[in-house]
């Protein structure tokens, strides 16, 4: 019985471990004298490129990479942030109210774009805008929807190809998704009667993008509404099966940023991360970049990126979030 | 004419640190008045921005079926942007109940806005409300607003190095204008010593040029001074004068009364004192005489009067009359020289001064000697008179012209020592002087020159 429960606990223990992460991984573990730990909601594979070019030039780190879901980021990083050095997140508002609660470090002597930065402690490095992903098979014969209105047509057109298979963020779970679906419907109304449409066929709800993807590439879903490109970009196999729309409308485009921690041992190497990480992120030349380049902004308000301001706490207040969840359940969860 | 005075301070240094203290005083002031103002003003700028703020987020508030619902506008916390990416805190509270944002956010007091440190930083915090009515029920909700100040001290730093430059500026300027304004009212009192120090020794007429009017009473008084100077020194010329005047002529009995006894006195003894009695008269007499010459010399030198003449006339004729005593003493006097040097100026003084110079080299010039009286136009109209005595002393050639000097070596010949005094003051009359020299053969040398 003591075996037993001996056993029972210790796969509790494994379990538990594996639930605590998507995944987790070493980096230069032999030959290091210090270890970075950065917490990120970006994909191992397409981050370790960066983070191998980076122990080429600096041996003596290793750096410990923990991925998990931006929501799960900003709870996890608030209740211990001595226990990471760097956290990097796709979800901009809950970076902000991280930085803006004081939990970033300001770094001396970092450079970068003032539009790309806030309080020389929260800095951007991508630009990614949110896509409408296809698969081709779906629309085998038919034009494929360019805007957000294409898209309701299209989707209202044929709903019994449609119903059950459309997929989009579960904005509740997901941080990114919460940010993408906020921003569009600031944009625009038409943001609100496609969630009409899609609740009324009833969408498929996704934590992660990773998971999106996989059913849209196999077929179980058609259409994913507010996926990042690069994602669906960065599978070779998807090359001819999946076709990426920006919406022509208006984009909603995401910056990936990163903050070193209030609380990092290590503050010198992970400056050193952080200034890696840009000038590798702004180089044009960058081969082995797997993730999109921050992008100059461009003249007018069209193309810009979502703004580092403190408007992104809006979303975050609870009555604003209860509001604007109980809608979007109102819109979409039709039961 | 050194006399030692005090010198107490410096009316220019006064002056300079007045001016420039007081431009201190008042640049700094000018700093901080505007430095305040600037302060005041950022503040305000802040102040609206959080009540704008703040006003749009009460407007967004409502109930609704009973329950307080806010739906915050993006722009509330869009609008609190700042160049230097300040922090935003915010709290919802609804009849001072705890609704959203962040909870340690508290507002005490009943001002609108407050100054406070939260999360390591100083944050401008204002509080605003608004009563809230549904169908059944009232309600108070209140929103707590914080930003922190970087922007504002950016700001704050950028207007205090403008101000701190436009206090230099003005310092500045107020130094060189103290400078300026220092020296032309210290250059009045210069060019008035300029022009007392310029003037000629005998010089005493009032100042008339124009003087500040605050410098009035110091130029009167001086005119005042120099006036009761020359009346007294006038009226003790005029006295000497008087006095050798009157001693004269008894002295001229006195000397023809003891000459007459020297004849019927026959003890040696006697005849030796008598002889040295007409000594000292003749001593006293020709004394009295240089002094009259010198009063009326000094009276003449200051009302030049200038006539053509020709100064070897005018020499010639004084060689003329004074041949016989030279004659009584076995000297004989030679004229040299040009044979014409015209020359304006005034005739009795120039014979004066020369006289003095012939008698004083009668007066040194050994028996059955000559004493060359030279009159040249060449390099200036200049009379030399060169006797072949002892010459002058070396030591002394320097201060011999000064009234009553006589030689240290001519305790035997009878002189008042005015008789080089005399000559100078002609010369310098003129516009001349007059040069000592001692010749290598022996004999000694004065040079009158106009």
């Amino acid at each position: 019985m003591r075996n037993l429960i001996a056993l029972v606990l210790v796969l509790l223990g494994h379990a538990g471990w594996a639930q605590q992460w998507e995944d987790r991984q070493v980096f230069n573990k032999a030959q290091s004298t210090m270890t970075l730990r950065i917490i990120s909601s970006t994909d191992t594979d397409l981050f370790a490129p960066l983070i191998e070019a980076f122990i080429l030039r600096n041996p003596d780190i290793a750096i410990e990479y923990l991925v998990t879901g931006t929501a799960d980021i900003d709870r996890r990083f608030r209740k211990t942030p001595e226990a990471f050095d760097i956290a990097i997140s796709s979800a901009m508002d809950l970076q902000f109210k991280l930085t803006n609660d004081g939990y970033a470090r300001e770094l001396e002597g970092v450079i970068h774009p003032d539009w790309a930065q806030w309080r020389q402690s929260l800095y951007a490095f991508t630009s990614e805008p949110a896509a409408i992903v296809i698969n081709r098979a779906a629309f085998e014969g038919l034009p494929i929807p360019q805007s957000r209105q294409e898209l309701i047509e299209a989707l209202r057109a044929r709903p019994e190809v449609f119903r059950g298979r459309i997929g989009t963020y579960d904005v509740r779970r997901s941080g990114l998704g919460y940010l993408f679906a906020t921003q569009d419907a600031r944009a625009s109304e038409t943001f609100w009667r496609l969630m009409e449409v899609m609740g009324g066929l009833d969408a498929e709800l996704y934590c992660c993008s990773g998971e999106m993807i996989d059913d849209l590439t196999n077929g179980t879903i058609a259409v994913a509404y507010n996926v990042l490109g690069s994602y669906a970009k960065a599978r070779e196999e998807n090359q001819n099966v999946l076709e990426i729309v920006l919406p022509s409308d208006f984009p909603t485009t995401m910056m990936r940023t990163a903050l070193v921690s209030k609380l990092s041992d290590n503050p010198t190497a992970a400056q050193r991360f952080i200034q890696f990480l840009l000038t590798f992120q702004s180089n044009p030349m960058g081969d082995a970049r797997t993730l999109p380049a921050l992008q100059e902004r461009e003249n007018g308000a069209e193309r810009a990126a979502i703004a580092l301001e403190p408007a992104l706490m809006t979303f975050l207040d609870t009555l604003k979030r209860n509001k604007f969840l109980s809608e979007w359940e109102n819109a979409l969860i039709q039961e | 004419m050194t006399d030692s005075f005090a010198v107490s301070g410096s009316l220019r240094n006064r002056l300079m640190l007045t001016l420039i203290g007081g431009a201190a005083v008042l640049a700094l002031l000018l700093f901080f008045v505007v430095r305040n103002y600037a302060v005041q003003v950022a503040q305000e700028g802040q102040d609206n921005i959080l009540a704008a703020s703040a006003t749009s987020i009460l407007d967004a508030a409502s109930i609704r079926d009973g329950e307080v619902e806010l739906d915050m506008p993006y722009s509330a916390f869009s609008m609190l942007s700042t160049s230097a990416d300040d922090r935003v805190f915010y709290a919802v509270l609804q009849d001072g109940e705890f609704l959203s944002g962040y909870e340690e956010l508290a507002f005490t007091n009943s001002q609108v806005f407050q100054t406070d440190q939260m999360r390591g930083s100083d944050v401008r915090k204002i509080s605003a409300s608004r009563t809230l009515i549904g169908a059944n029920r009232r309600t108070e909700l209140q929103i707590v607003l914080a930003q922190t100040q970087d922007a504002l001290s950016e700001t704050l730093d950028r207007i205090s190095q403008n101000a701190a430059l436009l206090g230099i500026g003005f310092f500045t300027l107020a130094v060189a204008l103290s400078f300026w304004a220092t020296s032309s009212t210290i250059g009045q009192l210069g060019k008035l010593t300029t022009s007392v120090t310029r003037r000629g020794p005998q010089d005493l007429s009032p100042f008339t040029k124009p003087v500040p009017r605050e410098m009035a009473p110091l130029v009167i008084s001086l005119n005042s001074l120099m006036g009761r100077l020359d009346q007294s020194l006038s009226q003790s010329e005029d006295f000497i004068a008087e006095a050798a005047h009157r001693v004269r002529t008894p002295l001229a009995t006195v000397r023809s009364y003891a000459e007459a006894t020297l004849q019927r006195v026959d003890k040696e003894e006697n005849r030796e004192a008598m002889r040295s009695m007409v000594k000292a008269i003749d001593e006293s007499s020709r004394a009295a005489g240089q002094l009259l010459d010198h009063a009326m010399i000094t009276f003449r030198a200051d009302h030049l009067e200038r006539h053509e003449i020709d100064l070897v006339d005018l020499v010639a004729d004084l060689v003329q009359r004074m041949t016989p005593i030279a004659d009584m003493k076995d000297l004989s006097l030679s004229l040299l020289g040009d044979p014409s040097v015209p020359y304006s100026g005034d005739p009795v003084l120039i014979q004066n001064g020369v006289r003095n110079l012939i008698d004083n080299a009668m007066k040194y010039g050994p028996a059955e000697s000559v004493i060359e009286i030279t009159v040249s136009a060449r390099p200036k109209p200049q009379i030399m008179v060169c006797d072949r005595g002892s010459g002058f002393p070396t030591n002394e050639i320097e201060t011999l012209t000064s009234r009553f000097q006589r030689g240290a070596n001519e305790k035997d010949t009878i002189g008042s020592g005015l008789g080089l005094t005399i000559a100078r003051d002609v010369a310098m009359a003129h516009g001349g002087g007059i040069d000592l020299e001692n010749k290598p053969e022996g004999g000694a040398c004065v040079t009158l020159s106009l």
